[in-house]
């Protein structure tokens, strides 16, 4: 049932695609329609599944000369994240309601963009033959670019000119590391079980592992191959830094998991001799991984563009994800897929604020400017939703993002007790620059006042739409709902987790 | 040496037989019946009748093909039936897009000389003799000089022309000059004699200045680094079908003759006698390879003129394809003649969008292309399935060829300890390759256009346009369908 989120978001796409200037309008209203049908068979999906491990959706011999099958199946992890894009797609779709309005929008253009980014994402988390996987992780690389390109604002053709490439640069890798544990294997299959199954020679994955890992991670944004995010988050429209914090960098995270850390678990093993106490990739990417929680957070604190603050924030988070995974315990996993639902959710809630309700009516993401136009008076809604979101990002317990980050400290104080007090730092400073810009943006005490003494008036902004508080109260009581009652979640990611090859779950020993 | 058994011979050049008489058919409608009409007729006229003729070539070769064994100087694998199938449908296209083409006062002409390349190619890709390598090379090396120069009234196609005859006229001297050489040594001209005559022999220097020289002939044709400098000239000045042609069934025919030149010097009958000999022309292709993958991608980062940036993209894909030949087994030599034949396909479409462009802006600047997809939103969208196939994007064709390429190179027992350096070097630059498409693509789908006017396109290109499109994507996801013609994976 599942497969047809991809079908339904190709289709949505093409029909778009063949509308010609259709109207604004229309074309938002048929992309609400594909997204908001996406969404339903993903929870219904998701729902169906419940207590049940891994389901085979279809298996149809697809170049069967070359062992390639048109393999898709879900487990828990999958399904959890198939969700998260369902609800990303709406909530993005909901805060571009505006495109459209004007004539040279082209608004079937950007939607068949959206949802052709959408289709892809679906497919990689629901692909288990790599190929298939791999074919969909290119569809969704495309379309981020002209949608940047096209509809975006700040330095937009160098932000999606990057961010294409970084993407492009990282799916090369990946690339040739499938290629060549195809062609090691004997190129009769390229399905993710078989492979992995497949025993790779330990100097195989000693070099395939990082390659592949890196190449996905690139794409997670992992520090130092991060600076494509917060450039592109930036450059990007509202509806694609949603779908870019949301779920593309999602799409690394998981990779790493589903492919580099399933195909090749021993190249997370020790290299036998050690430097300043790095002894291995695991410990290698787990420092990448600190280094960027606590870089993306300091590099938070000191942005001008309110944008930037969510883009550099993103990075941060991001880093919690890999952190997570590295741990190779239970607990840090289940942490880590949380955290990527509960950050693609709250870091789409942020950027609707920052780019759609705040930049969408004052025209201006710059801290300093922002903070003498009274926004909390001028725009309470949208202060109240900033403190909110920006309180569930920072990991306030309630919300969803406190669960997972629990839980992922807990497995890396398992597995990198150092690591993991470094991590607790950076969460710290989160906290920091989340109330510093909350602070600057909406509730500063810049005197009410002009340089002769008279009172500004409180700006006038257009109210709020309904298209924008329909995807507010999706997306922030879904965090809710999560924090809350995490069960709902962890029901499904925490026996996908413990059925993962054992040697992920042992640190491949 | 054997009787030739004419009617036999008859049979299994009966498609180039076919290609002939219509192109003289051609030349009697066109200068005969036809003299009084308007030049639009006259080339109508003569494009319907090459299609025509090409198409029932293609019918002949599908319908009844004739296969001979491996040894004789002209071949019919089914390899061989489905490159020239692919070359005789690749010159359809190119004439179908050619129907509204201006820059020639002599229609007739100028088609009949396209179906005598076409001939050349589909007798280079049988051929198994130095002798008839040679001259089939010729015949179609000769008809595109003329047809590049066939823009009379245009400087740069005279010069564009010069260029490419004066360094072809070199390196088919040069080759020439290997294949006497190829002669002295083995005493024959058939390739497979060759193969088992150098299969007994060692490494000597003019067996190696004799490899050489034939690598510079070949090279030009595929356009190789450092055989390359025609190209962006030639690519630039011959009028767009010209330039569709060359870039389309000219590479298709000089791939498959390499492919069958390094089978014949690489056969190893006697295996550890041939490694040797092997490996020097494995070093000269691979060295070409690199050289051209390195060249290409970077050259075309800086290129302002769409028609350039194509060939050097061009040299970077010659060179992915040299590495498939290097590979040398018959699972790479498909999977080269695969990806020829697509990239061929797609090369076509390309150039008749700009055609298309060129006609309405006069130019082949990347600014030209602005705002196209605003201009005309079905031939941008064609252009983004042709770019982002030969930029390798799944599901498009470019994708599997390039797949198949590379896991036929790395599963091939020859290329252990170059396989994986080589097609991870690939791959690192199609990744850069993706710059310069997007550059063009960025010109078509986010800037704005300098004017507004629609453009002045026959409903006929535009189909043929929208056809290759679908051809392109339908491939890309039902790559199978071309197994039973070139087979994919394992053989």
């Amino acid at each position: 049932m599942l497969a047809y989120t991809i079908y339904l978001s190709f289709a949505g796409a093409l029909l778009l695609a063949l509308l010609p200037k259709a109207s604004g309008a229309a074309a938002r209203a048929i992309a609400l329609i594909t997204a908001l049908a996406g969404l339903a068979v993903a929870l219904a999906g998701f729902i169906a599944a419940a207590g049940q491990g891994s389901v085979l959706i279809s298996d149809l011999p697809w170049v069967p000369a070359m062992g390639i099958h048109y393999t898709l199946a879900a487990d828990g992890i999958s399904r959890v994240l198939v969700l998260l894009t369902g609800l990303a797609a709406v909530a993005g779709i909901l805060f571009s309601w505006y495109i459209g309005d004007k004539d040279g929008d082209r608004a079937n253009e950007f939607f068949a963009f959206f949802l052709a980014l959408i289709g892809g994402v679906y497919g990689v988390f629901l692909s288990v033959d790599l190929f298939l996987l791999f074919v969909f992780y290119e569809i969704a690389i495309v379309p981020k670019y002209f949608l940047i390109a096209i509809w975006g604002s700040t330095r937009r053709e160098y932000g999606a000119m990057k961010l294409a490439l970084y993407s492009f640069a990282g799916s090369a890798m990946v690339l040739i590391g499938l290629l060549a544990a195809y062609a090691t294997a004997g190129s009769h299959t390229m399905n993710l079980q078989e492979l992995a199954h497949y025993n790779f020679p330990i100097s195989f994955q000693m070099w395939a592992f990082p390659l592949v890992f890196t190449g996905f991670a690139i794409l997670a944004g992992m520090w130092p191959f991060h600076t494509w995010a917060p450039t592109g988050h930036v450059a990007a429209p509202t509806a694609a830094s949603m779908l870019l914090a949301g779920v593309v960098m999602k799409l690394g995270a998981y990779g790493c998991l589903r492919v580099a850390m399933t195909l090749f678990p021993h190249g997370l093993d020790p290299w036998g001799w050690s430097f300043l106490g790095i002894d291995s990739w695991r410990t290698v990417f787990a420092l990448f991984a600190v280094i960027g929680i606590v870089y993306g957070a300091v590099v938070a604190l000191v942005q001008n563009d309110f944008k930037f603050v969510i883009g550099y924030s993103s990075v941060s988070h991001m880093g919690l994800v890999l952190l997570g995974l590295l741990t190779l315990t239970q607990i840090g996993i289940d942490g880590a897929v949380l955290q990527m639902f509960s950050h693609g959710v709250l870091a789409g809630l942020l950027f609707a604020t920052v780019g759609r309700i705040v930049y969408e009516r004052t025209h201006t993401r710059d801290l300093g400017v922002l903070s003498n136009l009274q926004l909390s008076k001028a725009m309470p809604f949208a202060a109240w939703l900033f403190v909110i979101a920006g309180m569930a990002s920072m990991g306030l317990p309630g919300f969803s993002g406190f669960v997972a980050e629990v839980q992922v400290l807990v497995g890396a104080w398992q597995a990198f007790p150092w690591f993991a007090g470094v991590a607790g730092i950076g969460i710290v400073v989160g906290v920091a620059y989340t109330w510093r810009a909350m602070q600057r943006a909406f509730f500063s005490d810049n005197p009410a006042v002009d340089a002769s003494g008279a009172a500004i008036p409180i700006p006038q902004y257009e109210p709020v739409t309904w298209a924008e508080k329909a995807g507010v109260f999706l997306l922030a009581g879904t965090s809710l709902l999560i924090g809350l009652y995490p069960r709902l979640l962890l029901d499904q990611i925490v026996p996908a987790v413990q059925a993962l090859p054992h040697a992920i779950l042992t640190g491949g020993r | 040496m054997n009787a030739i058994n004419y009617a036999s011979l008859f049979q299994l050049t009966l498609p180039e037989t076919i290609l002939e008489v219509v192109s003289l058919l051609i030349l009697v409608v066109d200068l005969g019946f036809l003299r009084k009409s308007t030049q639009a007729t006259r080339m109508t006229a003569a494009c319907l009748l090459a299609v025509l003729g090409s198409l029932a070539a293609a019918v002949c070769l599908a319908c009844c093909p004739q296969f001979t064994q491996a040894s004789a100087a002209l071949v019919s694998t089914p390899l061989v039936v489905a490159a020239q199938i692919g070359i005789l449908l690749l010159t359809a296209l190119v004439l179908l897009l050619s129907f509204k083409a201006r820059f020639s006062r002599n229609p007739g002409e100028f088609v009949t000389i396209v179906l005598l390349a076409t001939t050349g190619m589909m007798l280079v890709t049988a051929a198994r003799d130095l002798l008839l390598i040679f001259i089939a090379l010729e015949l179609l090396s000769l008809s595109l000089y003329i047809l590049t120069a066939f823009s009379k009234s245009s400087a740069r196609s005279a010069e564009a022309a010069l260029k490419y005859y004066l360094f072809g006229g070199m390196s088919a001297a040069l080759m020439l000059f290997g294949f006497t050489y190829l002669y002295g040594l083995t005493g024959s001209t058939n390739l497979a004699e060759i193969a088992a005559s150098l299969a007994t022999q060692g490494v000597t220097p003019l067996l190696v200045v004799a490899l050489v020289m034939v690598a510079a002939g070949l090279g030009f044709k595929v356009a190789a680094v450092p055989f390359h400098l025609w190209a962006p000239d030639t690519y630039q000045g011959a009028p767009a079908p010209v330039t569709a042609l060359i870039a389309s069934g000219s590479k298709v025919a000089s791939f498959a003759v390499l492919v069958s030149v390094t089978a014949a010097v690489t056969t190893a009958v006697v295996p550890a006698a041939s490694s040797s000999q092997g490996a020097s022309w494995t070093v000269l292709l691979l060295t070409m390879a690199a050289a051209s993958i390195l060249l290409g991608n970077l050259a075309a980062l800086v290129q302002t003129s769409v028609r350039r940036l194509l060939a050097y993209s061009a040299i970077a894909h010659a060179g992915y394809m040299l590495l498939g030949i290097a590979a040398n087994t018959p699972q790479s030599g498909a999977a080269v003649l695969y990806y020829a034949l697509t990239y061929a396909l797609t090369t076509i479409g390309a150039f008749g969008v700009i055609a298309i462009v060129e006609r309405a802006t006069e130019s082949d600047n990347l600014d030209a292309f602005a705002g196209l997809s605003r201009r005309n939103p079905l031939l941008a969208g064609t252009m983004l399935v042709f770019l982002l196939s030969l930029a390798g994007i799944p599901p498009l064709v470019g994708f599997w060829a390039k797949f198949n390429l590379f896991s036929a190179v790395l599963r091939a027992p020859s290329t252990s300890h170059w396989g994986l350096g080589f097609v991870a070097a690939a791959l690192a630059a199609s990744a850069v390759s993706l710059y310069y498409y997007l550059q063009v693509l960025k010109r078509i789908y986010v800037l704005k256009p300098t004017n507004d006017e629609p453009f002045e396109i026959s409903p006929l290109e535009l189909a043929t346009l929208v056809l290759i499109a679908l051809a392109v994507v339908a491939l890309g996801l039902f790559p199978s369908a071309l197994s039973n013609w070139i087979p994919l994976g394992n053989i």
